[in-house]
């Protein structure tokens, strides 16, 4: 029992990460129908960019605000810069776009902070049973999620946005400036990335460290519909919790091949995800 | 070798007596041409480049392999080197734990352990499309080698396996090296597979996977079972990751999961798209391309004394650099490139023809 609940608080914090990077991609996916493969290397960049100012400044703080900054500066230039010019291609274009983007941006890390594995700070203790940090975790992220959510309800700069992802023509004629929302997009998705990367990363900073954390983020988005903020984080937390007993039972190692299986018998069972509603499959 | 292409102009003259072989024999002849061109470069060359034509032996059908299935039904997989981490093992397991068997038997069961493993994952696979494909397929590639660590006695941990296969005949020690003898060995086998995934492409077959890639819809019209083609694609596509996870753990002697990182599927998928998506002829420049790039950078870092951490990053940030170039700028890769020059040449000849019967 008491390895049952240690399993379930463990398994909400790590589900808090999911959700954050999972509402990363369907910011985007919903804005521009791109699934961002890249979104861990632009995590992990502004992630060694925070590791490199707390070391020189030691303050975390100041680290963690360069690291969101620079987080949306790389996903706005992402946008501009490599997403614009597919805009009429087939999705294997993007896809294979951003996979390029996440290869060269892994290697640059490596390339300038070595492969070799950095020790990276928690922003609270992280001793014991659901520890100071696991609450800022997940109280973050969940404030973070609000945060979006507003912004797109109830903000005219979010009915711009969603105006953008859903009908451009209409919008565009109405005097929406189309390109800057989706840049804007881009921008926010990339911050909150920045922020899942910050979480997820301690105590060791690697170029790869973030590939599992997408997995599970990806398989988080999915399972709550990638046109679903809010069913992404419920798919979040219900992963974390989910995995969480996978690992504490059958071990560490068989956690992503669960992700799979899990993946694969949703997506099975209902395509649109676990909150999504069916909707007929464009031709 | 993409003679079906409809844009092929309907006047351009037939090679005659060519087109009289069944294609399986034609095939079957290039394939013995080809293993004399590669005995013949094995012969004047050193032990290195050896290897290293191996190398792009092994690498040639699983791009082949993914070739086929990402090219021609058009599903992405961001996992194939988790097929060729099955036939590595399996190869590895086999001569460790039953020495009797030949090698011919191992690298079979290899290509079939890679099948079965692209059985299941095409099952799931045909449900999926898209990004969502491709982030099932990354679960894979992350998530199998990390099983080894799961079993560590079995199948050892993060050093793998390693073990010695005496394949060359007692006859011939002396006269061939065992590395020379090896790459005869990987390239027999990878032209075997390739007759068959060449006469895939070209037949009823690989019609059907082109009908799907181009329009699921008409194609279920027409009476193509879609979820089936797709997993039939994957079956093939994992037999040549299998084969040719088995066949670089017979050249290398060790099967370990640090060789099938996740950076390994993806720099395959980098090779089938510089090669040019579709063409099996693309998927030789693209193997190539693999190996040669991993040289270069090796070579080029020493002759510029770049730091060992640049060095080691270099072949995966051309390979980055490689997937997004070619998309934005060269959509139909190196092949592509072939054809429009062949097409200009062509042009270039009929007109200086015209020329001078006028």
């Amino acid at each position: 029992m008491q390895e049952f609940l240690d399993l379930t608080l463990g398994g909400i914090s790590a589900g808090a990460v999911y959700a954050a990077l999972g509402l990363a991609l369907v910011i985007i996916y919903r804005a521009t129908r791109v699934v961002n493969f890249a979104q861990p290397a632009l995590a992990l960049i502004s992630t060694y960019l925070a590791y490199s100012v707390t070391k020189g400044t030691g303050s975390y703080w100041l680290g963690f605000a360069v690291a969101i900054v620079a987080g949306t500066l790389l996903g706005v230039v992402t946008e501009r810069l490599l997403i614009r010019p597919l805009r009429h291609r087939s999705e294997l274009s993007s896809i294979i776009v951003t996979l390029g983007l996440l290869l060269v941006l892994q290697a640059i890390a490596g390339m300038i902070w070595s492969n070799e594995p950095l020790a990276y700070p928690y922003a609270f203790d992280f001793v014991g049973r659901f520890s100071a940090n696991d609450l800022f975790v997940v109280l973050v992220v969940l404030a973070i999620a609000a945060l979006v959510l507003v912004v797109f309800k109830y903000t005219p700069l979010g009915l711009r946005m969603r105006a953008a992802a859903f009908a451009p023509d209409v919008a565009r004629t109405l005097g929406v400036r189309v390109g800057l929302m989706l840049t804007v997009g881009w921008g926010m998705a990339a911050a909150v990335g920045s922020l899942a990367g910050l979480l997820a990363t301690p105590p060791f900073l690697f170029p790869n460290v973030l590939d599992g954390v997408f997995v599970y983020a990806l398989t988080a988005a999915v399972l709550g519909g990638l046109d679903n903020p809010l069913g992404t984080i419920a798919g979040g937390f219900v992963l974390g919790v989910g995995l969480s007993y996978v690992s504490g039972y059958f071990g560490p190692e068989t956690v992503t091949i669960a992700a799979l299986v899990i993946l694969v018998i949703v997506l099975t069972l209902r395509p649109a995800g676990l909150f999504g509603r069916a909707k007929a499959r464009r031709v | 070798m993409r003679t079906s292409l409809p844009e092929a102009p309907a006047g351009s003259p037939a090679r005659p007596g060519n087109r009289r072989l069944p294609p399986l024999v034609l095939h079957i002849l290039a394939a013995l041409g080809a293993l004399a061109v590669i005995v013949v470069l094995t012969l004047v060359t050193d032990e290195f480049t050896n290897l290293r034509i191996a190398t792009v032996g092994y690498y040639l059908i699983a791009v082949a392999g993914l070739t086929l299935l990402t090219g021609l039904t058009g599903q992405v997989s961001l996992g194939h080197g988790a097929f060729m981490f099955i036939g590595a093992y399996t190869v590895a397991l086999l001569v460790r734990r039953v020495p009797a068997f030949p090698l011919w038997a191992d690298l079979l069961l290899a290509a079939a352990a890679g099948g079965l493993g692209g059985l299941l994952a095409g099952a799931a696979a045909a449900r999926l499309r898209g990004p969502y494909l491709a982030g099932a397929t990354l679960a894979l590639a992350v998530g199998l080698p990390a099983l080894t660590r799961r079993f560590q006695d079995f199948l050892g941990g993060s050093n793998g396996l390693s073990f010695t296969v005496h394949s060359r005949p007692a006859g011939l020690a002396g006269v061939v090296p065992e590395l020379r003898w090896q790459t005869w060995i990987v390239w027999l086998s990878v032209l075997v597979a390739l007759v068959f995934v060449v006469n895939i492409v070209r037949g009823k077959l690989g019609r059907t996977f082109r009908a799907v890639r181009d329009d699921e819809v008409a194609a279920a019209l027409s009476g193509i079972h879609v979820g089936r083609t797709k997993i039939l694609a994957f079956l093939v596509s994992a037999v040549c990751g299998g084969l040719a996870g088995g066949l670089q753990a017979y050249l290398l002697g060790t099967a370990a999961p640090g060789s099938f990182t996740p950076a390994l599927s993806l720099s395959l998928l980098a090779a089938v798209v510089l090669g040019g998506l579709g063409s099996l002829w693309g998927a030789l420049w693209g193997a190539i391309a693999l190996v040669y790039f991993q040289a270069w950078s090796e070579d080029l870092a020493d002759a510029l004394h770049l730091n060992t951490d640049v060095a080691n990053n270099l072949p995966l940030a051309v390979y980055g650099v490689i997937l997004i170039v070619v998309v934005l700028a060269f959509p139909r890769g190196i092949q592509g490139g072939f054809q429009r020059l062949r097409g200009l040449l062509r042009r270039t000849a009929e007109k200086k023809e015209n020329h001078e019967n006028h």
